[in-house]
């Protein structure tokens, strides 16, 4: 921690908010996964295998919804490398959960192109219609509501990122919309990226 | 209407598809390289005056030269695919439209600096791009144009894609190869440059998605060509992408004799603000350059046209802002971006923009005092040039320059303790309700 002379810091601040993951239930990759791994490994140096650390948790993400130490144990077994290693780098990406999320995770972009275009009341309605605050889970335990920075949507703000798939121009009147769409229709409700012209 | 090279096609249904690439003679640059010796490839890029396209605008052919060809390790060619600035989307488009274009520039860069190996490093969020990506691949290695003996010529080359998870340090070259080895992204001490100890400490050049994408075009049009082509030194085809308050957002392809006016208000690029409102200022190259305004856009939109405004072109993420958008809001809400995208490795980045966040924040609350700006001054000018890689600068520029640019703004803000400028996106946020 370092100190600015003149800045006031008032209180609570500086605090970690480091919370150490769940342990959760035991943990290993379902061997169709495990073979996705081995084969993602294989595109880097044979002393290397570290390199696929980011594909491994993508993969257990997958598997489990989210990341739990037990999950981290394992990942490091089949990469080869100590759980800290693992932890150190969940701890750095935003796109690893450590804590169980919806079925459908709403990413509202905030950063300045979405943010002109009128992001922060679109979150605003999601988030009422949701009844959560950004970054909880509904009490469906359906959607979880994020507030990222940007997603290189610009030209179709505001931009919403549900899961791996976008949704673009949201409307801060057609939060609901975009809920009841999910539900029903899961992600073919969404715009999809705008270039896909094959799709429309 | 303008000559298209890098994006005639991508409205086209199934442009991305190797069938459609080849019918417009995709992969002839390739043929054509690998019957030039890498020294000859290497020196028609020189030649072609390409610049980097990611943002710093550094001439291609003499980075590839940089690379180390006597450590006896093997080389790696790494493209930057992270595209991850604010006000940035041009690669995006290039890969899930054009993606062989790509992979024929990143054969073509793996064959002139010796490579065996290109690693395309895509942003995690590029979900659906990469699945485009990973396909095409796969029809491109069927087809014989990666792998093993490519068309017969003895040359071996693979391409592999790897995903990031949502880190905008991961754009900076030495960050990118530290998250392709699986660690955090964060920025490496230069000296060594990667030219010669990169990618597992092995010689590796990082070329962004657009420049690699000219490479073809050059070794199949001709260097000359190339250089003739825009406004000496900023030579090419050049790819802008325009969002924020315009009618028409999108990336556009031109020249870079084009005028930053003609970008925001000719019809056939974004056809000028949206709503009849009145442009107050300019973002030209990503939220991390100095902005321009309304009377400092007649000038090329090239990287030495922009600089000699006192701005940078950048990535070409032009942002786009009416008179109802409060530039403190905007300082405010870009901090938060640098605040939260801070990788932690340089305290006066770290600190700094944690710091400088809460500063405009409480400014934008109406809570500020006069003394707030000189601190902010200070904050800034502590950050700027003391950090690792550019990102430090890059948190300081958007109050740095808004400050300079809009300073009765930003006093206004404090003297009245609310904001004087008419948002009314802002206006109709309940939460911002008490100080709108």
């Amino acid at each position: 921690m370092s100190f600015h002379p003149a800045m006031d810091y008032g209180r609570g601040r500086h605090q970690s908010a480091r919370a150490l993951p769940d342990t959760g239930p035991a943990f290993v990759f379902t061997a169709d996964r495990r073979a996705k791994l081995e084969e993602i490994c294989a595109r880097y140096p044979a002393d290397q295998r570290k390199s696929a650390i980011l594909a491994a948790l993508y993969l257990a993400q997958d598997q489990q919804g989210y990341l739990t130490q037990n999950a981290m144990r394992h990942v490091a077994e089949a990469i080869g490398c100590t759980p800290a290693q693992v932890e150190d780098v969940v701890s750095f990406y935003t796109m690893f959960y450590t804590r169980p999320v919806g079925r459908h995770v709403l990413q509202v972009c905030r950063t300045l192109s979405c943010a002109l275009m009128g992001a922060e009341r679109v979150t605003e309605e999601l988030a009422n219609a949701l009844h959560v605050r950004p970054g909880e889970t509904d009490a469906s335990g359906e959607f979880t509501l994020l507030e990222v920075e940007c997603l290189g949507a610009c030209d179709r703000a505001p931009v919403v990122g549900v899961n791996d798939h976008w949704h673009e121009c949201q409307r801060p009147e057609d939060a609901k919309a975009l809920i009841d769409g999910l539900r029903a229709k899961g992600a073919a409700s969404l715009t999809g990226c705008y270039l896909a012209v094959e799709k429309k | 209407m303008t000559d298209l090279y890098l994006t005639k096609h991508i409205r086209e249904a199934h442009s991305y598809t190797l069938g459609f690439y080849l019918k417009q003679g995709g992969y002839g640059a390739l043929k054509k390289a690998l019957t030039m010796t890498p020294a000859a490839v290497i020196d028609a890029v020189k030649a072609s005056g390409l610049r980097g396209r990611g943002g710093a605008g550094f001439p291609t052919g003499m980075k590839w030269g940089f690379v180390d060809q006597k450590s006896g390790k093997p080389r790696y060619l790494c493209c930057n695919a992270d595209e991850s600035e604010p006000g940035t989307f041009k690669d995006h488009v290039l890969m899930e439209r054009n993606p062989h274009l790509l992979f024929e520039g990143c054969l073509i860069g793996c064959h002139a600096i010796g490579a065996k190996v290109a690693y395309i490093y895509i942003r995690g969020e590029f979900a659906h791009v990469q699945d485009v990506l990973e396909a095409e691949l796969a029809e491109a290695r069927k087809a014989g144009y990666i792998g093993k003996n490519i068309l017969g010529t003895g040359f071996d080359c693979e391409i592999h894609m790897h995903r990031g998870a949502g880190a905008y340090e991961a754009g900076e070259e030495t960050a990118l190869i530290e998250s392709l080895e699986g660690k955090r992204a964060q920025p490496r001490l230069k000296p060594p440059f990667p030219a010669v100890e990169g990618l597992y400490g092995c010689p590796t050049a990082v070329n962004n998605v657009e420049t690699l994408c000219n490479v073809p075009l050059i070794i199949e049009k001709g260097p000359e060509w190339f250089a003739g082509i825009g406004p000496e030194k900023n030579t090419g085809p050049k790819l802008y992408c325009v969002s924020g308050h315009v009618a028409r957002p999108g990336t556009y392809e031109a020249p870079m004799t084009v005028t930053m006016r003609d970008l925001i208000f000719d019809p056939k690029y974004a056809g000028g603000i949206r709503d009849g409102r009145k442009l107050k200022a300019v973002i030209p190259g990503g939220s991390s350059v100095p902005v321009l305004l309304p009377d400092q856009l007649d000038i090329p939109a090239s990287f030495d046209g922009v600089a000699q405004a006192g701005s940078l072109l950048g990535s070409a993420g032009i942002i786009v802002m009416d008179d109802t958008t409060c530039m403190v809001w905007a300082a405010e809400n870009l901090l938060h971006f640098y605040k939260h995208e801070s990788c932690g490795k340089c305290t006066p980045c770290r600190e700094g923009g944690d710091w400088l966040h809460r500063i405009l924040g409480k400014i934008e609350r109406g809570e500020g005092q006069m003394k707030d700006l000189d601190l902010l001054l200070s904050v800034s000018n502590n950050i700027l040039g003391k950090t690792l890689c550019a990102f430090g600068d890059a948190a300081a520029t958007p109050v740095l320059s808004t400050i300079k640019t809009f300073r009765a703004e930003y006093e206004a803000h404090i003297r009245e303790g609310r904001c004087t400028v008419p948002a009314p996106w802002r206006a109709r946020t309940k939460a911002a309700a008490h100080h709108a």
